[in-house]
Formats: C-alpha cells, structure tokens, sequence
C-alpha cells in the first residue's frame, strides 16, 4: 500500500471517528450547546483544550518556524505555553465560578454596560474569524499535498465534517471530539519525532536527542548546526539576539505579546466554563498544559532534525539524486529550486541560495520565471529570476513543509507519513471548531439573546445557535477557498488584539473592585485603537517599526500596557460599580461551596 | 450606538448571605493568602520565562549542560516544563487553601449557631 492509500484509509477512519462521536453527544439545550453542560471531567477538558488550542499552526507551522529561526523561535514555544500560566492563575477560576457562557457575558455583567459588551462581542467574531481562516488554509495545505485533490475539495469535505458535528452536538460535539483528535495529532506527531531521534542520535526521547551527539560523530546536533548555520551566512542556530529582527527588546515583547494573547483568547477561556467546578477549573488547566506540553516540549527537537536533515539531504545535490520528497513537495510550490547554472543545489543566505518557495507570488509569475531563467542559463537572453526572487522576499523554503516532510526526508513507513497527515487534519479541525462556536455564541448569545431579544425562548436560542454556527462555518470554507492573501499578517493581529482588549479587562474586573464602566471601556479601546494602528501602519502601509523595533506581532504588550495604564488612571476619577456588580465581584472570589455557585439556569431566565 | 445605560435585570448572581464578621475575616484571609501564592508563583515564572529564557538569554549560553547551550535550553525546554510545574502547584495549593477555609467556615457557623 502507498502512501496515499494509506492516507485515505486513515484520514477516512478518523473522520468516520468524529462523526460517530457527535452523533452520540448531541444536544437539546443551550446549556449543552454552549459549555458542554457543564459536566466535562478536568482531565477530559485538559485534552479538549490542548486540541482547541494547538491549530495548524502549532502542528504545521511552528516546528518549521524555529528551524529557520533557531533560538528566537522560542518566543513561539514560550508565548504559546506561557500564557496558560497567566489563564490558569488569574482568569480560569474566577470565570468558572462566574459561571457563565462567554467572554462578552463577563466584560458585560462586570462592567455593566452593553456597550463594554458589544466592544467584546466584536473583538470576539473578529480574533475568531481571522484565526479560522488560517485553520483552513492548513486543511488546504494537507489535502492537496497528501491526497492529491484540489484544494477548494478539501476545505469543502473539512468544512461538512465540523458543520455536521458543530451543529449537532455544540460544545458538548466538540469538546469529546476534540478529545478524539488530541489522540490523533499527538500521536501523529510523537512517533515521527522519535523515529528520527532514534535514526540520528540514538536517543528514543527527542527531547534529549536534541542535545546529544550525532550517532557516529563526537559533535553534539546542536553544536553542528551553529556551524552548519554559520557555514551557510545564517546566524548560529543557538545564538540568542543574533538577527537583526530579533533583538532582545522584541524577543521580550513577541513572547509577552502572544503569552498574554493566549490568556486572552475567547475559545481557551470559553472551555474552563465548561468543567464542574472551581477546583476542576484548576486542574483542568494543569492538564491542559500538560498535554499541550508534550507537543510543545518535541517541536523544537523536530525543528533541530529537519534543519539538519534537510541541509544535508540538498546541499550538492544534482537534479537526478535529488530525494523523492523534494519532488512531491516542488510540486506545492512550497519548495523551489533556481539552479545557477552549475547543476547542483546550493542552499545559504547569501546571494548565491537557489532555494526559493513561492510565498505571496502566483503561480503564474513563478512559470514565468522559470523560463525566463531557463534562457539566462542556457546563455539565451531572459534573466536571472533569483535576484527578483530574492527582492520579493521569498527564499528559502516554506515553514509549513518542516513538519509534514520530515518522516519523508528521514524514510518513514508509509503509513506513519500518512497518519501525520491525518494528524494536521485533526489539529486545524478542532481548533476551527472550538472557533466557531465561540463565533456561534457571541452572535446567537451575547448580541442576539442579551441585546436584541432577551425574551427568547430556549428552543428559539438553541435555533439561532445552530444557524450561527452553520452560517459561520459556510463563511470560514469561502475564506478557505478564496483566503485573503494576507492570512499570516492578520494572525499578529488575533494575538495583539485579545492582548490588549480582553486581557487587561478580565483581569482588573476580577481583582481591582473599583474599577466602573467608563474606564474599563475607555481603557479597551486606547489599548486596540493604538495595537490596530500600529500593526495596520506597519504591515499593509510600510509604516517602520517606530516603536524602538518592536514588530506588529510583539505590539499587543505595549497595546495591553497602555490598557491597564488608561483604565487604572481613570478609575479614580469615576464612580465605583453599583453595589450588585460589587457583591458579584465578591462572589467570584470566594471558593465555591460556602455560598452556593451561580446558577446558571436561574441567573438567565430572569 | 447608545450611551452605555445600566442592564435591566440585575447582573449578580445569587446575593452573598449577610457574613458575620468573624465569617468576613476568615473570608479576608482566604484572599489574601489566595493573592500570597499567586504573587509568587509569578514571580517565578517571569523569572524563569522573561529572565533566564530572555533577558539572561546570551549569557548563559556560555554554559553547556550535555549538548544544550543554557540560555537556549532554557527558551525551548525549561521554561515549558517550569510552565506545567507552576500551574500543577498552583493547583495543589489552592484546592489545599479551598479545603482549610471550608473547615474554618464550618467551625465558625457551628460556633455561631451554638
């Protein structure tokens, strides 16, 4: 059996999994539809969280980006983990014994206000939406390379999948799903990680193959890709603030930006409403980091394999040796080769690099500009293509190829190769549907129920629930099949903008009582009107990083420091919330058990 | 959009019973203590993650420990096991501070009731 038998066999299987899970966990209420019931046991929701939160990006992406960024990819590793730190010390608690469904419903009960609510329920859709999208495109990068269809094809069956299992079971659906497919994806990228820390170091942990001596050699790994890197006019692998980009000042901001954008995200917070208790809250976050850990802890290892892996694969080679999975990943794109005439392959940073990927590019232009290269070779006229290649910023090859070729460079079986793609599958899925039901919520929920119609009746809610998220799903597959070309800029902006608008307003609502409507509202719009200006200026409008080089992905920790700075200056200058809002505040701080917690049903059928 | 306006039905959830005062200062305790381990578990962990992982980052990469230059280690594997570490504390401590203070309430409440 090929590769591609075996990954229909196994995405068909895991799909056929998903499907069979939603049917049996379907729902009749909007209680279950939006938090599960309330019901799922901590160790369960540790792992539904762990797929919720690690996307296509924690699977796909990530292990790419630090191979290509050594020790500055860090911040990914650091700012995707540490936020939970910060969501399970100051937020999950308090937001479980709240007891409520959103994140708007907090920021509006808190601050009592509708518009501190709308302001949410905006940020909310918008991170949402912006997140979903680069779901999608990882469903379309997967479909086409391993099964070979057509990429709109893929994001259709993907999308059908999640509609069904979305609209069925809601929250509770996704939640047990979601705890199918943590199975799927960190096996997928477990055994791979070992299998080649075994090839190459001997060590069946890739945690500690990583820092060990290559078999056969007296160099450790990472010792020889400082050199290699080096050899090659990249900074050193291991080297700290050795980029340009990377200085220590934006090394600081990036992590802290994407730490407190983590604790900040609406679909992580939304799934600690949906555990028993304040107690299981806690746990439930330790678990949650646990399994999230397991994946973040092997990536960098991966990284530190394929880096070494791929250099040695390429460099020298000619057009016959080439390995196998360089052609099937050339026919992506994502990977490209303009020789300079001498018939090797010659990967480095400096102007003589022949390895391109095709980027913002159209496919077009790079046909174009094979030929005309093709000329400038044979002494023909045309042009050399890789001085325009190098001008549009596209050398080297795309990230997102280091996780899914890798069991191809190191000669996997066939059925591991295709069980990794199953498992990229499983992490764009979840994440895209613990996505849409936040999206669901803040529409059918926090604008529908709470502001237009607050005499709905339950069978009605559930209705406009179901049609919110059926409707949403159809808008992320159009964003899938048509993505805006700018997808990866606009992911700084979901951190940037859940760093300084929810952050900073959860936290100062649970622990500063003082705190009233108008500084809190004030205080979330100084902190997204500066982070929008200033990603927006910087990305789209070559505005320069004025901001003593920090970039738009590290923004959201200035934008969130300038939220607590206005909320706290204005504070004493307005009214203290009414006495109910107050008592509130109060009661979320107590352990649970000695005043009864909030009951859900009774607090909203007023 | 209108200006913001006071949401009709009342936003708090079940109003506290009246807390005699001996109740409100074991209430006091449970807080601040509550804020006690919360401070310093930050502490540690913007030590861990902004100190050694960042700020001391360069510096202690002179340091090896097996193939690992330290201030590498420290941003790709430390920080994320110190990361699970803190929160499996927190978790232990907190529901320990849950447990005391309920039999501290239940003490006072029986005394009271006495």
């Amino acid at each position: 059996m090929g590769v591609q038998a075996w990954t229909y066999l196994i995405v068909g299987i895991s799909f056929g999994l998903y499907l069979f899970i939603a049917w049996i966990s379907r729902v009749r209420d909007t209680r279950g539809f939006y938090v599960a019931g309330g019901g799922v046991p901590a160790i369960a929701n540790g792992m539904a969280t762990g797929a919720d939160w690690m996307s296509a990006a924690s699977f796909i992406s990530m292990a790419g980006l630090i191979s290509s960024m050594g020790y500055a990819g860090g911040v990914y590793l650091m700012g995707w983990t540490g936020g939970f730190v910060l969501l399970a010390l100051l937020l999950a608690p308090y937001l479980r014994k709240f007891g409520k469904f959103t994140v708007p419903d907090f920021i509006g009960d808190r601050y009592d206000s509708n518009v501190a609510r709308l302001v949410a329920v905006v940020c909310a859709v918008f991170i949402s939406f912006v997140y979903v999208a680069g779901q999608m495109r990882g469903v379309g990068v997967v479909f086409s390379r391993f099964l070979e269809v057509d990429i709109n094809i893929g994001v259709v069956i993907g999308m059908a999948i999640v509609f069904v299992y979305a609209t069925l079971g809601g929250m509770k659906g996704i939640t047990w799903t979601q705890v199918a497919q943590y199975w799927v994806l960190i096996t997928a990228f477990l055994v791979p990680a070992i299998a080649i820390s075994i090839n190459l170091t001997g060590s069946a942990m890739p945690q500690i193959g990583m820092g060990s001596n290559l078999r056969g050699d007296a160099m450790p790994l990472l010792a020889k890709l400082d050199q290699i890197n080096t050899d090659l006019g990249f900074t050193a692998y291991t080297a700290a603030f050795a980029d340009a980009k990377w200085t220590r000042l934006n090394v600081l901001c990036t992590a802290l930006a994407l730490m407190v954008g983590t604790a900040g995200l609406p679909h992580v917070i939304v799934r600690f409403y949906t555990v028993k208790s304040v107690r299981a809250a806690r746990w439930s976050a330790f678990w949650a980091l646990f399994f999230i850990a397991l994946l973040y802890l092997t990536a960098p290892a991966t990284a530190a394999f394929a880096r070494y892996y791929m250099i040695n694969s390429l460099q020298g080679q000619t057009r016959a040796d080439l390995p196998t999975w360089f052609n099937n990943w050339e026919k992506t794109g994502l990977i490209l080769w303009f020789d300079d005439g001498d018939g090797k392959i010659r990967y480095s940073n400096r102007t003589d690099n022949e390895i391109f990927r095709t980027g913002a590019l159209t496919s077009g232009t790079i046909r174009e500009y094979a030929v005309e290269h093709q000329k400038w070779i044979d002494g023909t006229g045309g042009y050399d293509a890789r001085e325009r290649l190098r001008t549009a910023g596209v050398s080297g090859p795309d990230n997102d190829i280091i996780v899914l070729a890798t069991p191809e460079m190191a000669r996997l079986a066939d059925w591991i190769i295709a069980f990794v793609a199953a498992g990229g599958l499983a992490a764009a899925l979840s994440t895209a549907s613990g996505l849409l039901l936040v999206i669901s919520s803040s529409v059918a929920h926090d604008l529908y129920y709470r502001v237009l119609d607050p005499n709905a009746t339950e069978a009605r809610r559930l209705l406009v629930g179901r049609s919110v998220i059926g409707l949403a799903v159809v808008v992320a597959g159009i964003l899938g099949i048509y993505p805006p070309g700018f997808v990866g800029e606009v992911v700084a902006f979901a951190f940037g903008l859940a760093a300084s608008s929810f952050f900073p307003a959860i936290v100062l609502g649970i622990f500063w009582k003082r705190v009233g409507t108008v500084p809190a509202i004030v205080g979330m719009l100084a902190g997204l009107s500066f982070t929008t200006f200033y990603i927006i200026g910087n990305r789209f409008f070559d505005m320069p990083a004025w901001f003593f080089g920090v970039t738009a992905q590290g923004i959201g920790t200035i934008g969130m420091l300038l939220n607590f700075a206005a909320t706290m200056l204005l504070t004493p200058l307005f009214p203290a919330p009414r006495a109910e809002v107050q008592a509130m505040v109060d009661t979320i701080r107590e352990p649970e058990g000695f005043t009864p917690a909030v009951q859900i049903e009774t607090a909203l059928a007023h | 959009m209108p200006p913001s306006q006071p949401r009709n039905p009342s936003p708090a959830p079940t109003p506290a019973p009246p807390a005699s005062p001996a109740v409100a200062a074991a209430l006091r305790r449970y807080w601040h203590q509550n804020l006690r381990i919360m401070a310093i578990l930050l502490t540690v962990w913007a030590l861990v993650s902004i100190g050694c992982s960042i700020l001391l980052a360069d510096w202690l990469n002179q340091f090896h420990v097996g193939g690992f230059p330290l201030g590498f280690w420290f941003a790709q594997q430390g920080s994320i096991l110190m990361f699970v570490l803190l929160i499996l504390i927190y978790a232990i401590l907190l529901n320990a501070l849950d447990r005391k203070h309920h039999r501290e309430i239940e003490q006072l409440s029986a005394n009271e009731n006495r």
